[in-house]
């Protein structure tokens, strides 16, 4: 859902829009900023670092690093199916990460599909920060009773037959999706096995289109 | 609250999933500001995680449904340094502080931040050995707590399979109103057949799991 206009949601405005061009939820957002630094309960030095770090490292290439290689060595795959905050870790990652990371892998006979009903739990240090969708009303509500039609809302069909399995977040645990490696990639290098390994690929709501 | 407008799982009406190519991290600078001033502000240790979801899930429905994530963030953090004395209304109001400072607990500075980007660790030692094993039939409690729960309302009373053993962790629903009240409890992955959750009609070729905490989880 777009954010760029908040003026319509209800709450009070004391103040004249006419006079700034700031949203009411920009100046809101600047009132406790400005508060919150002027207490020492934060610092804007901090703030910034971790802005910064959601625009520049942290994002869905790292998991698409784990994918790619699980895809080339069977050991590793291994070891990410049976611990992958230990895999993960072991590979070097940009950003750690914590424990209770869980992969899941796709086969011809079940596709996994991950969401959180409840909140919005993801694995950001995997995939970065969750895209608006997967935060919205229609992706919770819908992932666990009709994940086909989500799945057709991303041009994604599955044949009849295929389990859809789906891991809804209710925990601390956090799941990856390690798909399926398409065909005709056999002498493809790790790196350009990683370029197809996108964001929803590793949520559920893509396949990796070479 | 338990029964309120977050617990989405199975209900219709919300429309079609539409995806944005190449969406930005944020979408405008506040957005940013906020998610910065959630994790400085949790790093303070006042409350737990799910004390932060609880302060959103408590929103209004309307004004829930109405806002977008990062709107819902805000005003959820507004409510918490509220409620933990942090800042007064009257200082939302001015805009600027008014009164002098609670000593912090400890601030997040910059030299902090890629070490506390790593999530936190909710696993804690066990009091007890786990009730349940992978294989053991169980059923999902029937509550309807007022306060809040990761039960979600489509998962109770519900017959399913133990299939994982994830460990012994904070137990959100106690962590939630009183961050040193953790009450570690064992946590399984469960996993539901589409029928059982949905009924006759469910597409037979889902299965649904969740994470269940044992008090959530009765024998069958």
């Amino acid at each position: 859902m777009p954010s760029h206009d908040p003026s319509g949601h209800g709450h009070d405005h004391d103040h004249d829009h006419d006079h700034s061009e700031l949203s009411d939820i920009q100046l809101r957002v600047r009132a406790l900023e400005t508060i919150l630094t002027e207490k020492g309960y934060v610092d804007p030095a901090a703030l910034d670092a971790i802005v910064e770090s959601y625009e520049t490292s942290i994002g869905p290439k790292n998991g698409a690093r784990l994918v790619a290689r699980a895809w080339i060595d069977p050991d590793f795959k291994a070891a990410l199916l049976k611990d992958a905050t230990e895999a993960a870790n072991a590979l070097g990652h940009v950003s750690p990460v914590s424990s209770h990371l869980i992969a899941v892998e796709n086969t011809p006979q079940t596709h996994n599909l991950v969401v959180c009903t409840l909140c919005s739990c993801y694995p950001w240090e995997v995939l970065g920060l969750p895209p608006v969708w997967y935060k919205s009303a229609p992706y919770r509500s819908r992932a666990v009773i009709d994940p086909r039609g989500v799945l057709a809302d991303f041009g994604v069909s599955l044949p009849a037959e295929t389990e859809i399995r789906i891991w809804d977040s209710t925990a601390e645990t956090r799941f990856l999706v390690l798909p399926m490696r398409p065909p005709g990639t056999d002498n493809w290098s790790e790196d350009k096995l990683a370029e197809i390994v996108t964001r929803d690929c590793m949520i559920g709501t893509g396949l990796p289109n070479p | 609250m338990s029964n309120t407008i977050h617990d989405m799982g199975g209900m219709h009406g919300f429309g079609p999933v539409e995806s944005e190519a190449n969406e930005p991290p944020f979408h405008e600078p506040w957005e940013g500001r906020v998610l910065a001033m959630q994790r400085a502000t949790g790093f303070m240790g006042l409350w737990s995680i799910d004390g932060g979801r609880a302060s959103l899930e408590t929103l209004p429905p309307v004004t829930y449904l109405q806002s977008s994530y990062y709107q819902r963030w805000f005003l959820g953090l507004e409510k918490r340094v509220v409620a933990h004395g942090l800042v007064g209304a009257d200082e939302l109001a001015a805009g600027h502080s008014l009164h002098a400072a609670t000593p912090a607990p400890r601030t997040l500075r910059a030299a902090d931040v890629p070490r506390t980007q790593t999530r936190g660790n909710y696993q804690r030692p066990s009091a007890a050995p786990a009730k349940f094993k992978p294989g053991d039939r169980v059923r999902t409690v029937n509550i309807s707590p007022t306060t809040h729960t990761r039960l979600p309302r489509y998962a109770r009373d519900k017959e399913g399979i133990v299939e994982a053993i994830r460990g012994c962790h904070v137990y959100p629903d106690t962590a939630a109103l009183d961050v040193h009240n953790e009450n570690p409890q064992w946590l399984y992955t469960v996993v539901f057949t589409g029928k059982e959750l949905w009924g006759d009609n469910a597409d037979p070729t889902i299965k649904v799991s969740i994470e269940a905490f044992e008090p959530y989880l009765l024998p069958a």
